[in-house]
């Protein structure tokens, strides 16, 4: 890179909490182990960090083109976004910007597996990476309506459903996507929650299954997604704009669809379960083997 | 690509092992908002970061952070604007620096000139973040506690960041930060330095240790910590200014009256003040070093007990009562710095101290120590340099700005709030972080600090200083075209728009 452009910003929150931000890139970094452990990892993790948009950037064009088998990449977060949406692409239109946001997290979170670190998590945006120690667990939330939150009771986040990482599920990526995100959906789920073995997988699972919750229904706002943002990888898509209160029947199919789709990848091995929120409910879709993966809190 | 070919500025730092890119953070965001390339037809070129988006007009980049607004790049996400305290005022809102964006360094038109109107006068405030590699946080560290011997180094993570300076009436001093932690020493000592100079700006406690001293955990407006232990009260003075300030009060309540201080135990019949209200001597000796008449030295060893000391019981320090001099019924008090430890004796027939019931007058004597114990803090200044380019955001003339500043022509802020303007050359500023919105500084991975700072001016004296007046705007044209967040100012600051150089 010559030195154009802004470079990336280090910001520590908390004792075990650092955000770091580059152009687009927004992530927030959880790190707990011993404060040696810490430092160190904390450190290489930010110089990789600065490495990663501008190596993105030098292959933009060819990250933004629909995959197929003719795609090569350089790069190791790019080889890893195109990785993951290869076993997408022989049934749906993807690019291999549908896994950004998981890769980056993905390739970061390799520099936690070391001695003295117990657990790690990489949040970019939603698209999540973990790293667990030998013993160690995370307990996750999926909270779909944060504007219900009461600021005045201690009671935190409102909960649509909760489930625990451990080293008994090969689970290392979740992912969710919507409509209201910062990415373009095709579809008018309000979340997509993926869980996969990594955070590429589940991002662009996630972005395919949100694509799928959708419905014809003329209430629903849409435009081609050119003529919202520049430079965008969708080309003239129809990209959902505003979803209005739909009738539960528009509902009912929505989710189905958006099961079905889930249905394709989880046998397809790709993806161990998915939760799908829609206008105040919810379709969760998870292995029978393990019933317990979402234990359900009230609605 | 050429940078030459679209014809602004960019980035060029002076130190050759700089990082070459400017950049932002999450806080105060740092970047070059020059009127942008028009690459095609109503697009333009973002140059905030590598991803160089072409943004058409109404529509943003692939951050969302800047977007084309009829032609022109803008930030998008907030900015702070100060609330006067009065809602009345007329202009009751001022742009701060906090979030404003730089144009490091400063070749162009600092992001926002705004004018507006306050008593009838056309005012004109200059706000922009400035990157300051010359600047340093001085706390003061309200503790007796020894922290470290003067001039020893301060480590954050392991890292030397500062060092101890002098000791004040009551207070530690130190000095954190710098040029020489932030860019002169390795890169982890810079990135350390930066770390933790926007946490103590941002008011966030932060853990120090002193090489041959203490651990310390300072916060800005929160007690210290020292090793441990909570300050919770200043020291009204050593023990022989405690009996200067009290002996009268103790004048007929008492025969005798020892405070206890790990620095100097006074004595109240052999203290000067004693011998001027003509207090009858008590032959009481006590253990340490005599210094002057009334003044001992070393009662006993530092610790968490008695006035700093580690004395649990205080008749441990009284060596004896000379039977001469001394005599059976005599009334002794015993009391710490801080009124927060008191007992009260009387002398039996062989001349010991006896523990008895505090007569209430006594009792009243010790909480008014206690009253007059303030509040052990810690402050937190920061001292900026703000002298050299970011001048020229303001005006044409940087070396006009610097002397209208110094004749108070100029007011000028920190996130609205009030600052010192130290005398002699340049524009060094210092200010009491306290008083600044919280989240105000940033940093750049140079290393440097970011931190906001305006300068409010009459419209008049703008243009004399050779100000960019085609650059000037209104506050409404700037809520209008960027998000901001409006904060109530710090109503003990004064309001940065009636400052005397406005009204005069």
């Amino acid at each position: 890179m010559s030195g154009l452009g802004g470079g990336a910003a280090f910001e520590r929150l908390g004792p075990d909490r650092w955000h770091f931000q580059h152009g687009p890139i927004d992530l927030i970094v959880d790190v707990e182990g011993d404060p040696e452990a810490q430092a160190r990892a904390i450190a290489g993790c930010w110089d990789e960090f600065q490495g990663v948009l501008p190596g993105l950037v030098q292959e933009l064009p060819s990250l933004r083109r629909a995959v197929d088998h003719g795609t090569t990449l350089r790069g190791p977060v790019a080889r890893r976004m195109l990785r993951a949406c290869r076993a997408f692409a022989d049934e749906r239109f993807i690019t291999s910007m549908a896994a950004v946001a998981g890769a980056v997290a993905d390739h970061l979170i390799t520099g936690f597996d070391q001695p003295g670190i117990q657990r790690a998590c990489i949040n970019n945006g939603g698209d999540i990476a973990v790293y667990l120690a030998a013993g160690a667990s995370f307990r996750v939330g999926i909270c779909s309506h944060p504007e219900r939150t009461d600021t005045t009771q201690s009671t935190g986040v409102p909960l649509s459903g909760a489930f625990t990482l451990d080293q008994h599920a090969a689970i290392r990526g979740i992912a969710t996507s919507g409509w209201r995100g910062r990415s373009f959906s095709l579809g008018i789920a309000d979340s997509v929650t993926v869980l996969a073995a990594d955070a590429a997988t589940a991002d662009a699972a996630a972005t395919l299954i949100g694509n799928a919750v959708n419905c014809l229904h003329p209430a629903i706002v849409r435009a081609p997604a050119d003529q919202l943002k520049d430079d965008t990888d969708l080309g003239s898509r129809m990209v959902t704009v505003d979803v209005p209160p739909l009738p539960m029947s528009a509902v009912d199919s929505a989710l189905l669809a958006g099961r079905v789709e889930t249905g394709l990848w989880r046998a397809r091995g790709l993806i161990f379960a998915a939760a799908i929120t829609l206008q105040g409910r919810m379709e969760v879709v998870m292995p029978v083997s393990r019933p317990a993966l979402f234990d359900m809190a009230a609605a | 690509m050429n940078e030459h070919s679209t014809g602004h500025t960019r980035v060029d730092h002076v130190v050759e092992d700089m990082d070459p890119t400017l950049s932002l953070t999450s806080g105060p965001t740092v970047l070059q908002s020059a009127s942008p390339t028009r690459s095609m037809a109503n697009k333009i070129r973002c140059d905030a970061c590598p991803v160089l988006c072409n943004i058409s007009e109404g529509r943003t980049g692939a951050c969302d952070r800047w977007g084309n607004v009829n032609g022109l790049l803008t930030r998008v996400d907030p900015m702070i604007l100060s609330r006067h305290p009065l809602p009345d005022d007329k202009a009751a809102l001022f742009l701060t620096g906090v979030g404003s964006g730089t144009t490091y360094p400063d070749y162009k038109p600092a992001p926002f000139i705004v004018s507006s109107r306050h008593d009838e006068v056309d005012i004109v405030t200059v706000v922009t973040e400035g990157i300051f590699s010359y600047c340093s946080f001085k706390l003061k560290i309200d503790t007796d506690r020894f922290l470290g011997p003067e001039q020893a180094n301060i480590r954050f993570n392991g890292e030397l960041v500062g060092h101890v300076t002098t000791a004040e009436y009551g207070s530690q001093m130190l000095s954190i930060g710098g040029v020489h932690h932030l860019t002169g020493g390795g890169k982890k000592e810079g990135r350390a330095t930066c770390e933790l100079m926007a946490a103590l700006g941002n008011k966030q406690a932060v853990d120090l240790s002193i090489d041959g001293g203490s651990t310390l955990v300072v916060q800005s407006g929160a007690p210290p910590i020292v090793n441990g232990e909570r300050e919770t009260r200043m020291r009204v003075g050593c023990g022989s200014a405690t009996i200067g300030m009290f002996a009268k009060q103790w004048l007929g309540l008492l025969d005798e009256v020892v405070v206890v201080d790990d620095h100097i135990t006074g004595v109240l019949t052999e203290h000067q003040a004693g011998k001027y209200l003509d207090i009858r001597p008590s032959g009481i000796e006590l253990r340490g070093r005599r210094s002057t008449p009334g003044r001992y030295f070393k009662v006993a060893n530092p610790g968490t007990g008695w006035g700093g000391t580690d004395i649990q019981d205080p008749t441990s320090i009284i060596a004896g009562f000379d039977a001469k001099v001394s005599w059976p019924g005599l009334r002794l008090l015993m009391v710490s710095t801080t009124g927060e430890h008191s007992a009260y004796f009387v002398l039996d027939e062989h001349l010991v101290p006896q523990p008895a019931a505090m007569p209430v007058e006594v009792r009243q004597a010790v909480d008014l120590i206690a009253e007059n114990c303030e509040p052990a803090l810690t402050t937190v200044l920061f001292v900026g340099g703000a002298g050299g380019s970011l001048r020229a955001g303001a005006t044409r003339s940087p070396v006009r700005l610097t002397q209208a500043i110094k004749d108070s022509r100029v007011n000028v802020t920190c996130g609205g709030a009030p600052v010192y303007v130290w005398p002699g050359g340049g524009i060094t500023v210092m200010v009491d972080v306290a008083l600044m919105p919280d989240r105000s500084f940033g940093t750049v991975p140079t290393p440097a600090v970011v931190a906001p700072i305006e300068f409010t001016m009459r419209l008049s004296e703008y243009q004399a200083l050779g100000g960019y007046m085609e650059s000037v705007q209104s506050l409404q044209d700037v809520m209008d075209r960027h998000r901001s967040r409006i904060v109530s100012i710090d109503t003990a600051n004064p309001w940065p728009l009636r400052h005397k150089a406005l009204l005069e």
